[in-house]
């Protein structure tokens, strides 16, 4: 719309005619206070905070629902208008409690900011006031009613927002109060943003309840590691006598791809952290085949000689890695680089939960083609094809259904069941289960390749009319499929692709090569000159084993050796236990999963919450994870790798390039004073970038992932502030996919379930188990 | 069923066929019934509204917004249905007079209803009455299936080739939905919350279809006056204030109930006159003229006209034409309190003013009138007043508001002499009837 001038407090100002007042001052730096308004989300006048005075109106405007017209002249904190929000806040808190002393929300309140910026100091109020008791609706969300002020932002983030409806207002009048849909508890989502929205104390969290005030922890933004979209959580920690303990996940900053929007996972499910059946000491079984704690000396000589013979006497090939979808990018990498370079081999792999391997090869050579999780947001229109985003993808769902609330987007959905988000589809194609590859065909023009009739017609012309599409597919796509989807995908104008996987790093361990056949951004194993130059050592020239092929040598006794790092594929791929008895195993993981209880060392491992480094998204989306918690005893997987291969003997500045340059010349490149190029002095300074100090700093291996894979070579300064950035995928060495395997196996993860991770989240298990056996009668706090 | 009263001073338009059996369509038909929509039709649209804004009409319901003029507002071409809404939620303390218009003339709002809907291009009316109304709602179902079993509803009407529908609906008890954009949404199903405005409802009204609301008298009205003619009608009134109204006068007068009269008849000949005076020759007190939710005038203020302007320049409202008589014995605290109680027992909750303004005024006048009040909560009570006028959701907040202020304004000194502990001084009066 053409823009309009008007004027606040004596400004000019400029906004797009229709634009919201609140919205314009507030782009302004003008900041309108508001209870009820929520940007993007709800407009309802009801709290009258945002009055202002605006000329050639009678009464004070609600700057919430008045849109700014050409001439407008408004004044916002007039004595009129402060007393107006004074007198509402003194209403407001006539039937409050004043809990404030004991309030989860003290210190982060709105009201309280409100209160102390407009003065409404003078108790008035001296009537009995209402007093309601306080409900549990469910093992995460608590209502406390005297707190509420009623502004139905939670009602509408429920309604509108998450589509789930749950919340509504239960009588009239100054009985009104929120209330839940079965009668004292929630049967919803359990999502938690009615409880990020609500601006003061009503509702509270199960997982944070009572247990600190806001001031008392750090809050640090990272990245959520348990479901592939990767939204950016903030993590309030608190010190405690074995490190640093999280006591809160939300989403109070609103900067990450997930905008508004948190999960129950990533709002409470960082309890796995806490947990007291975590390892912190390494373990080595024992002749008895008990495990026996031993200190970490003895667990890295033990397990690096081991290794050290294991290759000198058989070779590389007789040892296999399993790398994990929730270790950062750099550990990913170093794993693969210590693998192929120290270890010697080409045998790791990962779990894969997509096949991103078909995508990058579909998209040889074509740029720009792949969509980030912010595009869903904006995207006029997005074809989804297989997946459950509301389950499995829960910030895409709430991306796709904002943008169809906001932007009027037309999403297109075809799966083999009625998946939740067919309701804000524009048309919703139900397809048989293996009716996926015969669909694209279908959509590309054959007509026979399906029962076609008026409705896909309808729903192909539809799409085909798309001058901009964003084609979203999940792991039901593998191998030629993801090439035909992407060949008619580009027959379409423009048009952009996400593959959908699981986890918080999925994408990040198959870009960097956790692949027996391909390098870090998918080069082929035989192309590593590049790699092999950079490393300063050979690697094995042929692809090695995959998964599953390395438990079949096992089962065979030609693996000897297994480094498994936080992976639990004993469990996910039902190995015979039996079929790794002669192979030496070691694992890092933070519990003793069934994987870990059959290793011959086992290392207790940080998590994601408790390390930096950086994770890439489902969509290619590469964001930087920020150390916020610490474990007494546990180690990050780089520094586990990067010891291992010190005790086996190799040089650890051969695997991560830290100090270069520092140890001859004291400060100095290298390359400087010998006239020698040192590559990677040369491109730190052309980067602005210092050398790094320590073998254990994950950004020596950021700096080397960064010169070696180029989708990788985002801004650093972005990544460092905390800013999502797309990767660049532009491949030219990867081969078209002609006979890979197919391992994909997606991880069917629920809203309450995260792989092997979910079973040690309490909560997630509380809440689950709440609804298998409803319990009102011990559900509701009163 | 009340009983009808007269006074030779009364203008008997909308009221003409008042008791005389209208409610039976073949009486209706014989007291000149649906000749005026069978002119509308053969005249045009344009004629219809023409003569509503020559006949100086304003809306009934209180606000007093000219009927043609909001007419004039629909937009000629839309996408969505267009609907007549006729608002019969008739909630304010001391109002009665849809109700006589139910009981006496059905076939007087669903002829208005029809022209209403020639006027803005509509093929379906509703008509919506108050949940309490319910017993009403027999008659008017009656009325609308005598309509349609002439052949004066559906398809075709009249031979016109024009379809007209009209559905009849109640509420579920609630006075916020006489505000319109509640009414809607009460309509639609939904909870009586009024809408944010704007759109307004001509625009964007009841499913999204451009939507005329009027009042249930105001509707009855239009076939007289296309009957007498927009010129002749507004003769009858005062000045830019057209036409009769329906005053129910109630309280503590001799001869209580609905009378019509000329927009601008004097409001102390209505109380001395019409309703005969004050009972037991008691003296007068004060008067709440327009409804419970206008400001209340003392014996002395009440030599003025009642229209909508002369009202207003008088400090209060004409409002819903309910006009309560207080004699001198009558415990104006007590008053203030029985009105304060009807807007907390009515308020919708939504915005924060008026949920919490009425409870806590109802709180501190139960207070003072049972003795335990102080100096301060005289001021708390009118700051408390003055900071809701104006700023809430929907008109209930003022609603509210207004009167406590003029209660406490005109009449502090009843207030404070229930101060600290005093027992109330008017004890045992009779309660005032309100209707």
């Amino acid at each position: 719309m053409a823009d309009v001038t008007f004027t606040v407090d004596g400004k000019k100002l400029t906004a797009p005619a229709g634009t919201l007042l609140i919205d314009a001052c507030k782009a302004a730096g003008i900041e309108i206070p508001a209870f009820c308004y929520y940007p993007k989300l709800s407009v309802q006048a009801a709290c009258r905070m945002c009055v202002v005075r605006i000329e050639k109106m009678p009464k004070l405007q609600t700057a919430c629902t008045t849109p700014v017209t050409e001439g407008m002249v408004v004044a916002t904190e007039t004595d009129e208008v402060k007393q107006a929000r004074k007198a509402t806040i003194e209403l407001l808190l006539g039937n409050h409690p004043l809990d404030c002393p004991v309030c989860d929300a003290g210190g982060e309140c709105e009201l309280q900011d409100m209160t102390f910026k407009y003065g409404a100091a003078e108790s008035k109020y001296v009537e009995i006031k209402q007093h309601r008791e306080e409900q549990q609706w469910s093992p995460v969300v608590y209502f406390d009613r005297p707190r509420c002020i009623l502004c139905y932002r939670c009602v509408t983030v429920c309604g509108p927002g998450m589509d789930v409806w749950a919340l509504a207002i239960e009588n009239r009048g100054v009985h009104a109060v929120i209330a839940p849909n079965e009668q004292d508890h929630l049967n919803c989502e359990e999502c938690g943003m009615c409880i990020d929205l609500c601006p003061v104390g009503a509702l509270t969290s199960g997982t944070y309840r009572y247990k600190t005030r806001p001031w008392e922890m750090n809050h640090v933004a990272t990245v959520c590691t348990h479901c592939g979209d990767g939204c950016k959580t903030t993590l309030g920690v608190r010190s405690v006598n074995d490190g640093v303990e999280i006591i809160r996940g939300d989403n109070r900053d609103k900067s990450g791809m997930n905008g508004d929007f948190l999960c129950n996972k990533g709002r409470y499910a960082f309890d796995f952290a806490n947990r007291t059946d975590r390892l912190t000491k390494p373990l080595i079984r024992q002749p008895d085949g008990k495990f026996a704690e031993v200190n970490w000396d003895h667990a890295l000589d033990f397990a690096g000689k081991k290794l050290h013979e294991i290759r000198e006497a058989k070779g590389g090939q007789s040892i296999g890695v399993i790398g994990s979808n929730r270790t950062t990018n750099e550990e990913a990498y170093l794993l693969q680089k210590f693998a192929r370079t120290v270890l010697g081999t080409n045998n790791i792999d990962h779990h894969r939960t997509a096949d991103y391997v078909s995508f990058a090869a579909a998209l040889k050579g074509k740029a720009a083609h792949t969509a980030s999780l912010r595009d869903t947001a904006t995207a006029p229109a997005i074809l989804l094809l297989g997946n459950n985003p509301t389950d499995q993808h829960p910030a895409l769902a709430w991306n796709l259904r904002s943008n169809v609330r906001l932007n009027r987007a037309r999403i297109y959905i075809a799966n083999h069941s009625e998946i939740k988000l067919r309701r804000q589809a524009k048309a919703f194609l139900e397809i048989p289960q293996d009716g996926y590859a015969s669909l694209v065909q279908y959509l590309a023009g054959n007509d026979g390749a399906i029962a076609a009739n008026d409705s896909t017609a309808a729903f192909r012309d539809a799409i085909r009319k798309e001058e901009s599409l964003v084609i979203v597919f999940g792991s039901e796509y593998r191998g030629r499929d993801i090439q035909a989807l992407v060949d008619f995908g580009l027959s379409l104008p423009n048009t952009k692709f996400a593959a959908l996987g699981d986890y918080a790093n999925s994408r990040g361990a198959a870009d960097m090569g956790l692949l027996p056949d391909l390098l870090p951004g998918y080069v082929p194993v035989g192309d590593a000159a590049h790699f092999t130059e950079e490393y300063g050592a050979a690697m094995p020239p042929t692809a090695g084993l995959d998964l599953l092929q390395m438990f079949d040598a096992a089962q065979r006794g030609d693996l000897s050796a297994l480094y498994i790092v936080g992976s639990n594929p004993v469990s996910r791929y039902g190995v015979d236990p039996a079929s790794l008895k002669n192979t030496f195993l070691v694992v890092q993981d933070m519990f003793m999963t069934e994987t870990a209880a059959l290793a011959d060392v086992i290392f207790p491992a940080a998590n994601l919450y408790e390390k930096s480094g950086t994770v890439t998204n489902t969509f290619g989306d590469i964001q930087l994870a920020k150390k916020a918690a610490d474990k007494a005893g546990v180690r990050t997987d780089f520094e586990l790798i990067v010891r291992l291969a010190d005790r086996m003997g190799s040089d650890p500045k051969r695997l991560v390039p830290f100090g270069r340059g520092v140890y001859a010349d004291m400060g100095q490149s290298r390359g400087a004073q010998s006239g020698e190029a040192d590559r990677h002095a040369v491109w730190l300074a052309a980067n602005h970038l210092e050398p790094k100090l320590s073998p254990f700093d994950p950004f020596a291996t950021l700096d080397e992932i960064q010169r070696l894979v180029p989708s990788y070579n985002v801004s650093r300064l972005e990544l460092l502030a905390g800013m999502d950035q797309q990767e660049k995928l532009d491949l030219v060495q990867i081969q078209p996919t002609a006979s890979r395997r197919d391992l994909v196996l997606p991880a069917e993860d629920t809203l309450f379930t995260s792989g092997t991770l979910g079973r040690y989240s309490d909560m997630l298990k509380a809440i689950v188990e709440s609804r298998t056996t409803p319990n009102p009668a011990e559900t509701a706090a009163d | 069923m009340p009983r009808l009263v007269s006074h030779p001073d009364e203008v008997k338009i909308i009221s003409r066929r008042f008791g005389q059996g209208a409610a039976d369509i073949d009486k209706y038909i014989a007291l000149d019934g649906y000749k005026a929509v069978q002119t509308a039709i053969a005249k045009g649209t344009d004629w219809i509204i023409t003569e509503m804004k020559a006949s100086g009409l304003r809306g009934r319901g209180g606000a007093g917004f000219p009927t043609g003029m909001k007419w004039s507002f629909v937009p000629k071409q839309s996408e969505r249905p267009k609907y007549v809404l006729v608002n019969g939620d008739e909630s304010e303390p001391a109002t009665c007079k849809d109700h006589v218009i139910f009981l006496h003339d059905p076939h007087a709002v669903i002829e208005g209803t029809m022209i209403a809907g020639l006027a803005i291009g509509s093929k379906m009316g509703f008509i919506y009455l108050r949940g309490e109304y319910r017993y009403l709602l027999k008659i008017m179902e009656k009325a609308v299936a005598d309509a349609y079993a002439k052949g004066f509803l559906g398809k075709n009407i009249f031979g016109s080739g024009i379809d007209f529908d009209i559905v009849t609906q109640t509420g579920a008890g609630a006075y916020e939905v006489g505000e319109e954009s509640a009414l809607m949404e009460s309509l639609e199903g939904k909870r009586g919350v009024p809408r944010i405005k704007p759109p307004f409802p001509a625009v964007v009204g009841l499913y999204g279809g451009p939507t005329v609301i009027n009042n249930a008298e105001t509707i009855a009205s239009v076939p007289h006056i296309l009957l007498m003619g927009g010129d002749a009608y507004a003769k009858v009134g005062s000045e830019r204030n057209g036409g009769t109204r329906l005053f129910g006068i109630s309280g503590h007068v001799v001869n209580p109930g609905v009378y019509e009269l000329p927009m601008g008849y004097n409001l102390k000949k209505a109380i001395y006159e019409v309703g005969g005076g004050v009972t037991n020759g008691r003296k007068l007190k004060a008067v709440v003229p327009g409804g419970s939710s206008t400001p209340v005038l003392t014996a002395d203020e009440i030599d003025v006209g009642l229209d909508f302007d002369q009202m207003g320049k008088a400090g209060t409202m004409l409002g819903s034409g309910g006009i309560v008589v207080i004699d001198d014995q009558t415990c104006m605290v007590e008053f203030a309190l029985r009105t304060i109680k009807f807007y907390q027992h009515e308020s919708c909750g939504w915005c924060i003013p008026c949920r919490e303004g009425t409870d806590w005024l109802n709180k501190t006048i139960s207070r003072v009138h049972a003795g335990g009040g102080v100096e301060k909560d005289l001021d708390n009570i009118r700051y408390l007043a003055e900071n809701m006028l104006g700023r809430t959701f929907c008109p209930l907040g003022d609603a509210a508001a207004m009167p406590t202020i003029g209660f406490i304004k005109k009449f502090r000194h009843e207030f404070e002499d229930h101060l600290n502990g005093k027992p109330c001084p008017y004890a045992h009066t009779e309660e005032p009837a309100l209707v």
